[in-house]
């Protein structure tokens, strides 16, 4: 069975892009596109992986992050997360809200499909 | 030697220069010949009545002698050296540079001025860039396109066999794409190019509304003169809106002028000048002629030109400490920047509103010239359980009159140029303690 990856990004041509190449590469891609309900999501699909953008409209993708590794079910999840800033700032924020990995935009397709296989074990 | 004691050097210079005695100018004075010898050679300094006399019988201006033209100069010197160490300007001969240079000095001041100026405007323009919530969001934009492009582009390059429908699509989200990267590159550029005019002066928004004000004297006919004094302030915003080089300075000016308005309606022009004429400067009988309180009433007298009452100053002050409006008056310096002396009785109203302070102030270092300072509080928003009501303080200053029995204070400008030893409530060491 394919493992489940769940891509919370609003930029629906990057979300079509992604879905696209993780699709080839063999997972299940399901999508989010707005922070507001971002947790009934996250708790509804139960994916191996969550790839989270930053900036997402109603909500931060740190606070969603934090909420993710407050929950007993789900604080195991490994979770890739974007920004369009490379600022130390922010990957400093992101560690310590306990992202997994950290890729700034614009990233390559090989760079997502390298981060993604080595956060999941196929 | 001090700034406040070379007066006597001066004192000496020009009696003698004159050809006049000690016993003379003494006698003219009606002082002892001793003590005047005591005021020559800067071993008691001097103020008041002594001053005018002295100044009157050597047939010059009082504040010749008193240094009142040269203080500003000689602080800014003092600010100048402070701020640039490394160079261990001769601060003990600061007068003297000033007194045998003063071209030289004057360009000294003023570089310093356009220095901190400058660097100010650098900080916001660093802020600007950095918070600027506007162009956070436009570079936010351009990055995500850009992302979904190099995305996409990457998949219709790489991927060797692809179904001719998502073809069609990421070349449909590639077009798109490139239009939206298009108008967020051009809307960042426009941006960009209406900010601040490069050939501007460089000037806080707080100062350029109040060159601007100053400019019109802090006092603005129209308004005054108007039937509906709210409705006149559009008008006069527009005349002056040129004047003015940001948004920001635009808005500070509409709040000052909307006050002004408001306080027009409450206290016309009119009736001011017949309250002066009948109670003369004395604020406490004009607010209760007026059924105003104080802090209305110091803004209406702010306004009145100098010639008809004489010099009237008005600091104004925010609970942080913050100065919101300052216009002074000789004899009282406000610091250019931020960090008013904590000793001004404005700040000292903030904590009991409910108590006026009447009190003579003359600032260290400027021990000749002094002034008549009075403060009110006023709350500016009602007390809520939520957030207590915040307050603002008013401080007038006039001239120092003779018969005022009350209380009199010595106060800094700011703590960098302040001379005053073992100050209670100094923040930083000053640059003047080198010196004593």
């Amino acid at each position: 069975m394919n493992k489940k990856v769940l891509l919370i990004e609003d930029e629906p041509n990057i979300i079509e892009a992604i879905s696209f190449i993780l699709s080839r590469d063999g997972w299940d891609v399901k999508t989010h596109a707005n922070g507001h309900d971002a947790m009934d999501a996250v708790r509804h699909r139960a994916a191996d992986l969550i790839i989270l953008d930053v900036m997402l409209p109603g909500r931060s993708g740190f606070d969603i992050l934090k909420d993710i590794r407050a929950d007993g079910t789900l604080s195991d999840t490994p979770v890739l997360m974007l920004t369009a800033r490379g600022q130390d700032k922010d990957r400093e924020m992101a560690e310590r809200v306990g992202a997994n990995r950290f890729m700034t935009k614009p990233f390559s397709n090989a760079d997502v499909l390298e981060a993604v296989r080595s956060l999941v074990a196929t | 030697m001090t700034d406040s004691t070379i007066i006597g050097t001066r004192i000496r210079e020009k009696r003698m220069s004159m050809g006049i005695r000690q016993t003379e100018l003494a006698k003219a004075a009606e002082i002892s010949p001793s003590y005047l010898n005591l005021i020559e050679h800067n071993r008691r300094r001097i103020g008041g009545r002594t001053l005018l006399k002295l100044a009157d019988a050597l047939e010059v201006e009082p504040t010749l002698l008193s240094e009142g033209a040269e203080a500003t100069l000689i602080s800014a010197l003092h600010e100048a050296a402070g701020a640039q160490k490394e160079h261990q300007a001769e601060l003990d001969r600061t007068e003297e540079f000033a007194g045998r240079f003063p071209g030289w000095a004057q360009l000294v001041a003023s570089l310093h001025q356009r220095v901190e100026s400058v660097e100010r405007s650098l900080q916001s323009l660093t802020d600007r860039m950095a918070h600027d919530p506007h162009l956070a969001a436009s570079l936010h934009e351009v990055i995500s396109t850009v992302t979904a492009i190099r995305s996409t582009a990457s998949i219709l390059v790489d991927t060797r066999e692809i179904e001719p429908e998502w073809q069609h699509r990421f070349y449909r989200n590639i077009g798109e794409d490139s239009r939206r990267l298009a108008e967020g590159a051009q809307a960042l550029v426009r941006y960009l190019e209406a900010g601040p005019n490069g050939d501007a002066e460089f000037l806080s928004p707080q100062d350029e509304v109040h060159t601007v004000l100053n400019e019109a004297g802090y006092s603005f006919a129209a308004i005054e003169e108007a039937a509906d004094p709210l409705a006149a302030v559009e008008r006069v915003e527009e005349g002056l809106s040129g004047k003015l080089e940001s948004d920001a300075s635009r808005r500070m000016l509409h709040m000052v002028l909307k006050q002004y308005a408001s306080d027009a309606g409450h206290v016309s022009l009119l009736s001011l000048r017949t309250a002066l004429a009948a109670e003369g400067l004395e604020p406490d009988a004009l607010a209760r002629r007026l059924g105003v309180g104080l802090p209305l009433l110091f803004r209406r007298l702010a306004t009145l030109p100098e010639d008809e009452v004489g010099p009237i100053g008005l600091i104004v002050c925010d609970n942080s400490g913050s100065l919101l409006f300052r216009k002074s008056i000789d004899g009282f310096g406000t610091p250019s920047v931020a960090g008013a002396c904590a000793l001004w009785p404005v700040f000292h109203v903030m904590r009991q509103p409910g108590a006026p302070l009447k009190v003579h102030l003359r600032q260290a270092g400027r021990v000749n010239v002094g002034v008549l300072a009075m403060a009110a509080a006023e709350q500016v928003t009602p007390p809520t359980f939520d957030q207590p009501a915040l307050t603002q303080g008013y401080m007038l200053l006039l001239p120092e009159r003779d018969g005022d029995a009350i209380p009199s204070a010595e106060v800094g400008i700011t703590c960098r140029i302040c001379p005053r030893e073992d100050c209670a409530v100094r923040r930083e060491p000053s640059i003047m303690s080198q010196v004593f």
